[in-house]
Parts: structure tokens; C-alpha cells; sequence
């Protein structure tokens, strides 16, 4: 056991940090450095940076275009990307129906599909939950009608994420009626353009719109996007979200908050002092410096696993719960840190960035709506409540 | 609305007050500040005086030789006993089994059986769970079956708080196995000196002996002896449960603790100074005080809807809940004060009235016990889970 | 960077897995627990026949070249049988002081026969008014001659009654509380002029106030340099801690496998209890508590021989906190889904809950280390 990195490794940090560096935007970077929000641009110019580097899809093996990366080298990429204030990767493409179409698909889809996930030249959004199904997945409705050599789909998916970005959207739909509700499920690629797709926004508690309702009205879908069998969907489902559970604990990203977080409690007074000489709130920035610790642990033990040759069983799922509590946690101590000054909403300078003047500190508007919004992170990719139904199910045998 | 206290119960709490600096052995009121274990006649000796005034079965109304108290009348003399040291008066009896006799008993089992437990000349314990029937209570096996004018009982009691020192049982027993499991259960009391009953000691954790098995071999009981209707049991069950629940919350004796908590952590010593001067700790006690405060008022609110006239309802759950928890979390804290001096394990001090002297100061034998004991109390009277499981479906609708 | 074991500490887990397996039984436990010493010898010996003793000790004095990893593995599987054999006061805390701060001549007169199982130590550092101040110190070591004499009091020295040789935090110079000032001394446990009270402790294992009263030592008796013993203490603690860590965390997956056991098999309501979604999920809480302070004892064991104090001391605290916290979760819960019988004393359930209880409480508690944690970490 040895928690040092090799000279190879070494040297790869050093490679990974250089090319953010020289690569990443600097107005993106400024962006992800005072919490605003990106926008499509911003994600794609610094995606296919790395997708020109071959470092986009940095998970995936070699031989689908992958760059190969050990679970160390995945570590110090990770890291160093978030230190460096990079914009975290879309998952929808690159670690989510990438991984799906490798494993499950055709030659010809693998041909026509991961190149462009690779490259960041097209983007992708995620169709799975629909308004009767949210924790119970596979109760999904919207159905897809075999004429001819092709499908017919209606029905409509909702906590879509960024589908108004979006070029394409891979769909759960409901194949067979009849069968058991996992069994009747199929695994689709949709082109956003097709007639008969409308996209709605979801307005959320912060005032941003991120999600929306996808309305499928009649839409004809080639029968050669269908990945996987036919009523076989759910193991493309399961397979994506347990891949979605392992880079859903965003570690990084969180180390990242704490240091943010510190910075601020370094700028706020209280008492003619810096908050953060407050003996009570520095401890909670210290308990929850120790719960990242605990979960990049956590984390490093299943990569470790992984390196000698293991799967990420559903254990995972624990790390997915930790992760998402963190999160919320940094945006709730921000908040406190900020204090009075988090009142004012300011949606111009959220969302436009306008040229508005702040009122209080640069940071302050942001921190209440980051927190609201950060609520959803115990609710998506399978609420922690379905997380614990897995772990007590699969791991406990409850 | 009004939190101020009339002249005249000022007169009364006075009154109470004296009545136990008068009465109250000094042993005794030593015992409830430094958290020992009581013996049988710390109970005894205290409750026979409460009897001999009239005070015992407090909560009674008149017409059954209760003092008729108001509500206030009946939370100053909880206070005051509780400040003052006294035990807490043992349940079983006065809170319990009495109320059920008046309530559902005949006139000659009201004339045979009040007056003992209004003097405490008899103590009674609680013949309720079994083995196997442990939340699910209903699900409770010792038979009685009815051979000419007695009952033949067959069966096992456990967790029978001080049976060791019972002088009558009451049991629920199971008299028709035909039917619903909550429709065969009749109420009936037994004398422990009947041939049969055997009483075998459980040890808990601290290694003390509160409760017992008992085993019930072919014990003949009188017919008399049932309470109510036979098979309507369960509506006893039920009364009594609903009762129990609302004294468990043992809001004075939280007040105390916190006071005795605060002592404690004045005369511990940390850096120089005392653990009184430690923020994080008082903070701590801070917390605990608030708890026990909304938990009070909660109790007087449903208190005050008595004295309207109203029923406790389902409601008081919550007050079961919360107030275990906050006899643990003072438990908690009050070994945390003693620090590393709570390892010891000091049986004498605990237990026997022996000479030696403590390890460490005078409140550390206790506190570690006190500690591990405490953690029944989310566990009896209807765990935790049953107790919310009450709220969701009575309160909630759930 | 690589998390997984050698070949040679999976062979140590099976072995130390097996000792536990074989040895400690919860019924063996209790008989063992009820002998006067509190432990068994022969035990010990086969800690010595099997290395363990010494594993974690260089070779050039006497050990087999391993470290907090291998202590790290063996100490969580006695966490499972909740062993009471005395490793942490002899090899951890004793043993460890000596190695970083012993002459050559003490190496050879007391780290040899440790390492052999002939030697035991107890390691006396807590006086009333301590708390969790390793520098709160008052008991008093006076020139006399060439040697020194001791008058004070210690409390809560554990393995003190079986002990050959009490290892002394005492006060040479300074003023209470001053880092600067204090001394070690390795002093014979039946030295005139100390008097022993013996007791257990909550969790069945032994320990005893001392009182010295001019108890005379040599020169030799130092271990370390005069005045200047903060720092081993402190770096002996903090590995002390860590190895409490690892204790802790295999007690948190026996009494988690308990309860899991438990509520699969203890039927209410015509269905075992762990069909219950409540209790499902504060399961899976437990699962994750005891995950998380296997990380952080994981991360503690790698770090605690960095080169910088400061990367070590946080990574002791840190893993204290996680175990204070994850073990009060998974105890409590225990007890609770087990019921009235995670109350009694039958059980292994309170046994264990009442071990991961006195964790907390040694060396400092769960709110002293985040406190710790904290200053040290605002002040990197």
C-alpha cells in the first residue's frame, strides 16, 4: 500500500496541469471560479479541447478510443481539472450512453456515434424519468410502436437536463405493454431535430432553468437506433446508472468547494475578525473537510478495487448518497458564511451576467440559490432514499 | 394564555416543597444527583409517605381517593418533586394498573385493590411483552384457560421492570386463540406468590437488575381477577399505553438533568480552567436546554387541552419520541463531561452503599452506565419506530 | 498510489482473522474477561510465535521492517473479537516510544523481550485534570543525585496491573500545561513507592491509578532527552489513535453483521423485522458510517508516518472524528434495532457498542479532535 504517486505518475499530473492551463478558456475559467453559470459554449470549447487531447472520454478503455487511464491516472485528472477551475465534464455523452452504445451496441452504431461523443461535437441529453415515474424507473409510460423500420414514440420524459442544448436524447421507452415492468423496456437514440419533439422549461426554486419536459408527440425513430435487444433496455439502464453513481459522488469538485468556501469565510467579518476565526464555524468547515476525506477514501478503495481487476458493485450507491449530502452541506455553510447578504436575489446577475453592480460581497447572491438548487442532488440519479433501497437490497440481502 | 403562576399555586408548590425536604431521605435525594441505582426501599420508604399525604396517586381523579389536582397543580408538583430529588414514582401501580381498575374494573376490584396501590403497601409490575412479542405486542402466547373458577396460565413474560420486588403482576394473557390476534386477550391480575410464577433476573449492560423473565407455570388464578370483559383486554392494553406515554416523556427530570449536567461541567477541569468555560461544550448544553424546553411546552399544550376536557391523542407519541431521546442525549453529554475518568467501572459505587471511594470525582461512577442504560428508553413503552409508526397512521393518515 | 494489501499482509489478515475466529468466541471472550489478569497468556505468547509483536518495528531493532499497515490489519480484527490481550499499552504506546526515542541499551533491555513477549509496559500520561491535554501534566520528577525522583498522581493506566515497566509523562521543568518541560521515564512497576489501584474499565479491560510517592529512578530511566518529551508523546498518541481506529472499525462491521443477522431472523408483526423500510435504511447508514471509518483509518495508517508533523497529527485527528462519529452511529443503532436485547448484557451487541463507547472517550473525544483538526488545519 503506498498513498505516494510514482515518478509516471508524477509526471502525468504535471503533463495534465500544463494542458488546463494552456487549454481551458480563461473567461470559462473565471466563470467556474465565482460560481456563475456556464453556458453551451463554454462547456463545448473546453470538451473539445480535451476531446482533441483524447482526454474527453478519459474513462473509457483504449480500444474504444479511450485514453486508458489507470484508476490513478483518473484520480489525478479529475483533481487537477478541478483545481485548476474546469468546467465538470457532461456526463450525458461521455459517461453515460458512450459506455452504453461500447458495450451494448452494433459496429455500426459504435462507428457512427463515439467518434462525435469523443470529440464533444454533439450533444447529449439523457431521457429516462417521466412524470409518473420518478424513484420507480421502470413504470416508465412512453412507448415506442414498431412500424416497419421504425418506431413510433409517444409520451413525454421530464427532468431532462440541458435537452434545450441538446442534439440527441437516449430514451427508456416502453416496447412491450405487456411483459413484467422491466421487461418491456427498450433502449432508444433520438435525433432532437425529429418533428414532433417539443421541449419545455422547468423553472427551478432559483430561478434557473437547467431541466425541462420533452414531449414525444408521434415521433418516427429509425428501428437501427434501438441499442441492445428489444425489451432488453433495463440492463442498459441498470449498466448506465451504476456508471453514473461512481463520478456522481464529485469529490473533486467538492474539495474544490471546500477551498472556496474557506475563501469566503476568509473575506467575511464578524466581530472585527475573519469569520473563519470563529472557533465554532471553522470546526464545521474541519467536519466536513473530514467527510470529503472519508468519501475520496472511500472512493480510492473502490478505484483501487478496480485496478486489480473488480467491478463497482452496487456499493457504490454509499458512495452516491455521501457525495450528494456533501454537496448540499458546502452550500449550506456557504450560506451561513455569507450570512445577511444572501437575502437579495439578483437574477440578472445570476443568469445574464449583466453588468450589474453586487449588492454585498461578489459571491453573495450566489450562495442562497445554490443552495436551493443544490437540494436536488439527494433526489437525482435515483434519490438517496432508492440509493439505500439498493444497498439494503443488494449488498445487505434485506 | 398565561405562563405566570397564581398566588395560590405558588402556596401549593411551597407546599410541595416542603413536604419533601421534610420527607425525602437524604440518602435517597444523594442517590438522584450523583445517578446511583435505587434500592427497593428508596422507592418504598418515599411513595409511602406520598400515600400517607394523599399525594401518591396524583393524578387521580377524587372519586378514587386522588387529590384532584389540576393540570397546573400536577406539573408544579412534578417540578418540584423532581428538582427536590425525589425518585420518580414507579408506574406500575399508580400511573398504570390503578387507572385501569377504575376505569374498567368492578366495585369490589376497586375496593380490593386501590387503596394498596394508593399507599404503596402493595407494588405491582407489568406482565406485558414476551419474547416473541416484543413491538408487536398483540402477538403475545401465555394462554389462560378457564377450568371452573379459576384461570390456568401458561407462559412467559419479559423485560419485567422490578418483578423482583412485585408483590402482584398485572398480565396480558391470551384466552381465545380462535380468533384476530388483538380479539383473544384479556386482562388479568396475578399475586406473585402464587405456586408457579418464577422470577429469573436479566442483566443489562451496566450490569444492573431492573427487569426480569417471568415464567408463568400452571399458575391458578382467580376469575375475579380478570379486568373488564374476558377477550376485550386489549382495549385495557390500549388505555394504559396511551397513559404510560405521557408521563415517559420525564420532562422534570430532563430539567434537572441539564442543571446537573451544568454542575458537572462547572467542576470539571480542562486547561487550566473548567469544561463551563469550553464553548463548544456549552454550546452543546445550549442545545439540550432548548430541546427540553419545546418539549415542555409541548407537554403543556396537551396537558391544557386536558384541562379543557380533551383527550391526549395520538399526538403524544411525539412527546415519547423526543423525550427519550433527551434523557439519552443528557446521558451522553454528561459522560462526555466526565471524559476519560468515565472508563472506569466502579460496580460498588453503583449498585451498593459501600465506603469506597470513587475513581475520579464523585459523579463519574454513574456516567458511563447511566450512558448504556439510557438507551432503553427509545426501546420500551413502544420503541421509537412503533411510536412514529402511531403518529403516521393516527396523526397523518399515512 | 496503490490501496491494495502485499501478499504478505493478506497472509497477516487470514492469520490475525483466524486468532480471533478460533480464540475469541463471545463465550471464550467472557471467560477470559472473568480471569484476574483480564487476558491470557498463552495468547500472548502466540502473538510473539506469530510475529505480531514485532511486525511493526524495524529490524534494525529487532522488529520485521512493517508498520502502521500491518498494525492497522491486526488491530481491526481484534476489533471483531473485541480482544482484550494488552497490544496497545505494550506494542503501540510502549513499545512504539521506545523504538522512536530508546538508547541502544534500552532498545536491547526492553524492546528485545517485548518484541520476544516477556516484557509488558503501561504508558501513564493522564492525571485528574488532564481531559485530553497531553501537556496537562503536574506529577513531578526532581533531581536527586544522579537520577530523578517522582511524586504524583496518574489515572486511568491501563494494562497497569500486568505491566512490567510504567512508562512516566512527568513534569521536569515548566509550567502546567507548557509543552516544554516534560520528561519520559521507563520506571519498574514494583518500584518503592508506588501504589496501585486496580479496577476494569467499562469494557473489561484493566487499568489502575498510580500513585508515586518519591519514587527513585536512575538516570537510565529517561527515555528520550530531558524536557523535551512532547513531541514522542504526541507522535506516539497519534499512532496510538490511529490503531484505536482500526480497532474501532472492525467493531463497527461485527456489530453491524450482529444487527444485519438480527433483524433478518427477529420476526414482529409476521415478517423479520429488516423488512421494515426504517430499519433498512438506518442499516444502510450503519453500512456506510463503518465504510467511511475504514477510509478515514486507511487514510490515517498512510499518513501517519509522513514526513510533516502537522500531515500527521491532522490525519490522527481526522480519523478520530470519523470513528467517534461512525461509532456512536453504528453503536446506538445496534442497540436500538436489536431492542431490549441490545441492552442486556447477554449479547455480544452491548459489548461491542460499550468498547466503540470508551474509544471515543481515549486520547480525546469526537468535539477534541475536531477542535484539533480545525486550528491545525487554519493554521497550514
Amino acid at each position: 500500500m503506498d498513498l505516494a504517486f510514482t515518478p509516471e505518475e508524477q509526471k502525468f499530473a504535471d503533463e495534465v496541469r500544463a494542458f488546463v492551463r494552456a487549454n481551458l478558456p480563461a473567461d470559462v475559467r473565471d466563470k467556474v471560479k465565482n460560481g456563475k453559470h456556464l453556458i453551451r459554449d463554454d462547456y463545448m470549447r473546453w470538451q473539445q479541447a480535451l476531446g482533441k487531447k483524447g482526454w474527453l472520454v478519459y474513462t473509457w478503455p483504449k480500444k474504444h478510443g479511450g485514453p486508458g487511464f489507470t484508476p490513478a491516472q483518473r484520480y489525478i485528472f479529475e483533481n487537477i481539472c478541478a483545481e485548476e477551475y474546469a468546467p465538470g465534464i457532461i456526463p450525458f455523452g461521455t459517461k453515460m450512453v458512450g459506455p452504453v452504445i461500447y458495450t451494448f451496441g452494433s459496429e455500426e452504431q459504435k462507428s457512427k456515434y463515439l467518434p462525435a461523443i469523443r470529440e464533444s461535437t454533439v450533444w447529449w441529453c439523457q431521457g429516462y424519468s417521466e412524470p409518473g415515474s420518478g424513484s420507480d424507473l421502470a413504470s416508465l409510460r412512453t412507448k415506442a410502436e414498431k412500424n416497419g423500420d421504425h418506431y413510433i414514440v409517444n409520451g413525454s420524459k421530464t427532468w431532462n437536463t440541458m435537452g434545450h442544448w441538446a442534439d440527441w436524447i437516449f430514451c427508456l421507452v416502453r416496447t412491450d405493454p405487456k411483459s413484467k415492468p422491466q421487461e418491456g423496456i427498450s433502449f432508444l437514440l433520438i435525433d432532437m431535430k425529429t418533428p414532433g419533439i417539443t421541449v419545455k422549461p422547468i423553472i427551478m426554486a432559483d430561478g434557473g432553468h437547467e431541466v425541462n419536459e420533452v414531449f414525444f408527440d408521434n415521433v418516427k425513430v429509425p428501428v437501427e437506433n434501438l441499442v441492445g435487444k428489444e425489451n432488453e433496455g433495463w440492463t442498459c439502464a441498470k449498466f448506465l446508472l451504476a456508471n453514473e453513481r461512481l463520478g456522481i459522488a464529485a469529490v473533486p469538485q467538492s474539495k474544490r468547494g471546500v477551498e472556496a468556501l474557506k475563501d469566503i469565510a476568509r473575506a467575511e467579518q464578524e466581530d472585527g475578525k475573519p469569520l473563519i476565526e470563529n472557533q465554532s464555524f471553522a470546526e464545521k468547515i474541519a467536519d466536513l473537510e473530514i467527510q470529503v476525506t472519508a468519501l475520496e477514501f472511500t472512493e480510492l478503495r473502490v478505484l483501487s478495487q478496480m485496478a486489480h481487476g473488480g467491478q463497482p458493485g452496487p456499493e457504490v450507491s454509499g458512495l452516491k448518497i455521501r457525495g450528494s449530502e456533501i454537496q448540499q452541506r458546502i452550500t449550506e455553510l456557504t450560506m451561513e458564511a455569507v450570512g445577511e447578504y444572501a437575502a437579495p436575489y439578483l437574477p440578472g446577475l445570476l443568469w445574464q451576467g449583466t453588468n450589474e453592480e453586487p449588492v454585498g460581497p461578489s459571491y453573495a447572491h450566489l450562495a442562497a440559490p445554490r443552495y436551493f438548487n443544490t437540494r436536488k442532488t439527494t433526489i437525482y440519479g435515483g434519490s438517496n432514499e432508492i440509493q439505500k433501497g439498493i444497498i439494503s437490497k443488494m449488498v445487505l440481502g434485506l | 394564555m398565561d405562563l405566570a403562576l397564581k398566588a395560590e399555586h405558588k402556596a401549593f408548590a411551597d407546599e410541595v416543597r416542603a413536604f419533601a425536604r421534610e420527607n425525602l431521605s437524604p440518602a435517597t435525594r444523594e442517590k438522584t444527583f450523583s445517578g446511583k441505582h435505587y434500592d427497593r426501599d428508596d422507592h418504598m420508604v418515599w411513595q409511602q409517605a406520598l400515600g400517607k399525604k394523599g399525594w401518591l396517586a396524583y393524578t387521580w381523579p377524587k372519586k378514587y381517593g386522588g387529590p384532584g389536582w389540576d393540570v397546573t397543580q400536577r406539573f408544579l408538583f412534578e417540578n418540584v418533586l423532581a428538582e427536590e430529588g425525589a425518585p420518580r414514582i414507579l408506574p406500575f401501580g399508580p400511573k398504570m394498573v390503578g387507572p385501569v381498575i377504575y376505569t374498567f374494573g368492578t366495585d369490589e376490584q376497586k375496593e380490593r385493590f386501590l387503596p394498596g396501590i394508593r399507599s404503596s403497601e402493595v407494588s405491582w409490575c407489568q406482565g406485558y411483552s414476551e419474547p416473541g412479542a416484543g413491538s408487536d405486542l398483540a402477538n403475545l402466547r401465555t394462554r389462560a384457560v378457564r377450568e371452573g373458577d379459576h384461570y390456568i396460565v401458561n407462559g412467559q413474560k419479559t423485560w419485567t421492570s422490578f418483578a423482583h420486588w412485585g408483590d402482584w403482576i398485572f398480565c396480558l394473557v391470551r384466552t381465545n386463540t380462535e380468533v384476530k390476534a388483538q380479539e383473544g386477550i384479556s386482562f388479568l391480575l396475578i399475586d406473585m406468590k402464587t405456586p408457579g410464577v418464577t422470577v429469573r433476573p436479566i442483566i443489562m449492560t451496566d450490569g444492573a437488575h431492573h427487569v426480569n423473565d417471568v415464567f408463568l407455570d400452571n399458575v391458578k388464578v382467580p376469575v375475579e381477577n380478570l379486568i373488564g370483559k374476558e377477550n376485550e383486554g386489549w382495549t385495557c392494553a390500549k388505555f394504559l399505553l396511551a397513559n404510560e406515554r405521557l408521563g415517559i416523556a420525564e420532562v422534570p427530570a430532563s430539567k434537572r438533568g441539564v442543571s446537573v449536567l451544568r454542575q458537572i461541567a462547572r467542576s470539571e477541569p480542562q486547561n487550566g480552567s473548567t469544561l463551563a468555560d469550553d464553548p463548544a461544550f456549552t454550546a452543546q448544553i445550549a442545545d439540550i436546554d432548548l430541546q427540553v424546553q419545546a418539549l415542555e411546552m409541548s407537554e403543556l399544550r396537551v396537558l391544557s387541552t386536558m384541562a379543557q376536557g380533551g383527550a391526549p391523542g395520538p399526538e403524544v407519541s411525539t412527546l415519547k419520541v423526543r423525550g427519550s431521546e433527551i434523557q439519552q442525549r443528557i446521558a451522553e453529554l454528561t459522560m462526555e463531561a466526565v471524559g476519560e475518568y468515565a472508563q472506569p467501572y466502579q460496580p460498588g459505587m453503583l449498585f451498593q452503599d459501600t465506603n469506597e471511594t470513587p475513581i475520579g470525582p464523585d459523579h463519574a461512577p454513574p456516567a458511563a452506565p447511566r450512558y448504556f442504560n439510557m438507551r432503553k428508553t427509545s426501546i420500551y413503552g413502544g420503541s421509537t419506530e412503533i411510536q412514529k409508526n402511531i403518529v403516521s397512521k393516527m396523526v397523518l393518515g399515512l | 498510489m496503490d490501496l491494495s494489501l502485499s501478499d504478505e499482509q493478506k497472509q497477516l489478515k487470514d492469520a490475525a482473522e483466524r486468532f480471533v475466529r478460533d480464540k475469541y468466541t463471545f463465550e471464550n471472550r467472557r471467560k477470559i474477561a472473568a480471569t484476574e489478569r483480564g487476558w491470557l497468556p498463552e495468547n500472548w505468547s502466540q502473538f510473539a510465535e506469530l510475529g505480531w509483536l514485532g511486525m511493526s518495528f524495524s529490524e534494525e531493532d529487532g522488529g520485521y521492517g512493517g508498520g502502521p499497515i500491518e498494525t492497522m490489519i491486526v488491530m481491526e480484527e481484534f476489533g471483531k473479537g473485541l480482544v482484550l490481550e494488552p497490544f496497545l499499552p505494550t506494542v503501540v504506546l510502549g513499545g512504539g516510544m521506545i523504538a522512536s526515542a530508546g538508547t541502544k541499551a534500552q532498545k536491547e533491555a526492553l524492546l528485545a523481550p517485548m518484541i520476544e513477549g516477556k516484557k509488558q509496559f503501561a504508558f501513564a500520561w493522564l492525571e485528574r485534570q488532564s481531559r485530553y491535554n497531553l501537556a496537562d501534566v503536574s506529577l513531578k520528577a526532581t533531581k536527586e543525585g544522579a537520577g530523578w525522583s517522582l511524586s504524583g498522581h496518574k489515572g486511568v493506566v491501563y494494562n497497569a496491573p500486568s505491566a512490567d515497566h510504567i512508562i512516566v509523562l512527568a513534569r521536569t521543568a515548566g509550567s502546567a500545561r507548557e509543552p516544554k518541560g516534560l520528561t519520559l521515564f521507563i520506571v519498574d512497576a514494583k518500584a518503592k513507592g508506588i501504589s496501585r489501584r486496580d479496577y476494569p474499565t467499562q469494557d473489561a479491560l484493566r487499568a489502575s491509578e498510580l500513585t508515586f510517592d518519591k519514587v527513585s529512578v536512575g538516570a537510565d530511566a529517561v527515555l528520550g532527552k530531558v524536557d523535551e518529551a512532547f513531541p514522542v508523546v504526541e507522535g506516539a498518541v497519534d499512532r496510538a489513535i490511529v490503531a484505536l481506529c482500526a480497532e474501532a472499525t472492525g467493531c463497527m462491521d461485527a456489530i453491524n453483521a450482529a444487527t444485519l443477522e438480527y433483524i433478518k431472523t427477529r420476526k414482529q408483526f409476521g415478517v423479520p423485522i429488516g423488512k421494515f423500510q426504517v430499519l433498512q435504511h438506518r442499516m444502510v447508514d450503519c453500512f456506510t458510517n463503518a465504510q467511511e471509518a475504514r477510509s478515514m483509518t486507511l487514510m490515517a495508517s498512510l499518513k501517519i508516518d509522513d514526513k510533516d508533523a502537522t500531515v500527521r497529527a491532522k490525519a490522527a485527528s481526522g480519523a478520530k472524528v470519523q470513528i467517534g462519529k461512525s461509532g456512536k452511529f453504528c453503536g446506538q443503532s445496534a442497540v436500538q434495532m436489536h431492542g431490549g436485547m441490545g441492552v442486556t448484557d447477554e449479547l455480544s451487541v452491548s459489548h461491542y457498542f460499550k468498547r466503540l463507547t470508551m474509544i471515543d472517550l481515549m486520547f480525546g473525544n469526537q468535539q477534541h479532535h475536531l477542535t484539533r483538526y480545525s486550528n491545525l488545519a487554519m493554521a497550514a
